[in-house]
């Protein structure tokens, strides 16, 4: 059994962004994405025993991510609940002009979220994979939630200049892996 | 105040404006240093470029709050499985 690989406590932690970024951009909901993930390790974590340790850890649960995946597809598709289709009216004047929609819906894809980014979306969290742990969470936090730097500091009981430091060497870190691995 | 800046500093000060925390003088000793340091300008320029790569990508993740909730729930099944 090689189930002691696999280190459930830390999957939130570890994957959880890289797999609803892989979701979002299949499901485009918010909301939809985010539960299928949090089904994704609620299986994960019934089929652990199953885990061969042949593949990373990541590959095993994107694999029973995209199941989850096509089930919300089949499902959303069986028994009448057709997927969500947005009717545009013929005339305008018509049909009301309904408040829903005309707000801004924030996860909305726009033109330029395209599927190159998708996969520079991707690429990016993989490499962050790859950093030293409490240097991908702060490097995350810094970067892509975009906390100052007090709030980081105290969260981890270090000064700003240890925080540099970390910073400094991710971002060296993620610069070789995205040259590497990504393709301007 | 020392004109030419180390290599060091100028490498924190270029880290420091990728994220926009940096004031006017800082910003003129590295461009000075920039200027007259190759090694730093490429520095500078990777760290541009990755700094345009995480823009594009425009990573969404979990709020903390969301993660949170996340961890309770699989920890209590974790904690069913080990019971069965």
């Amino acid at each position: 059994m090689n189930s002691e690989r696999l280190n459930p406590d830390k999957w939130v932690d570890n994957y959880a962004d890289y797999l609803y970024n892989y979701t979002i951009v299949r499901v485009n909901d918010h909301i939809v994405a985010q539960e299928i993930v949090s089904e994704t390790f609620l299986a994960a974590l019934r089929a652990k025993d199953n885990f061969q340790g042949k593949a990373t850890e990541r590959t095993w649960l994107v694999s029973i991510l995209k199941r989850k995946i096509i089930d919300h597809y089949r499902y959303s598709n069986s028994n009448k609940r057709k997927a969500e289709i947005s009717i545009s009216y013929r005339d305008p004047d018509i049909e009301g002009d309904w408040l829903e929609e005309n707000a801004a819906d924030p996860f909305d894809r726009t033109a330029e979220d395209s599927l190159e980014n998708d996969e520079l979306r991707l690429a990016i969290l993989e490499c962050i994979d790859q950093l030293p742990e409490k240097h991908a969470e702060i490097f995350k936090l810094k970067t892509i939630e975009e906390y100052d730097t007090e709030t980081i500091c105290k969260k981890y009981n270090i000064t700003p200049s240890n925080l540099w430091v970390i910073i400094h060497r991710a971002r060296k870190a993620m610069m070789e892996c995205m040259e590497k691995n990504w393709i301007n | 105040m020392k004109l030419f800046s180390k290599c060091s500093e100028a490498a924190h000060i270029c880290d420091k404006h990728q994220y926009e925390e940096i004031g006017f003088l800082d910003k003129i000793k590295m461009k000075l240093h920039l200027l007259l340091c190759k090694l730093c300008r490429n520095y500078s320029k990777r760290n541009e470029r990755l700094t345009k790569e995480l823009k594009t990508a425009n990573i969404k993740t979990f709020t903390s709050e969301e993660k949170q909730l996340l961890k309770s729930r699989l920890a209590e099944e974790i904690k069913n499985h080990s019971n069965s």
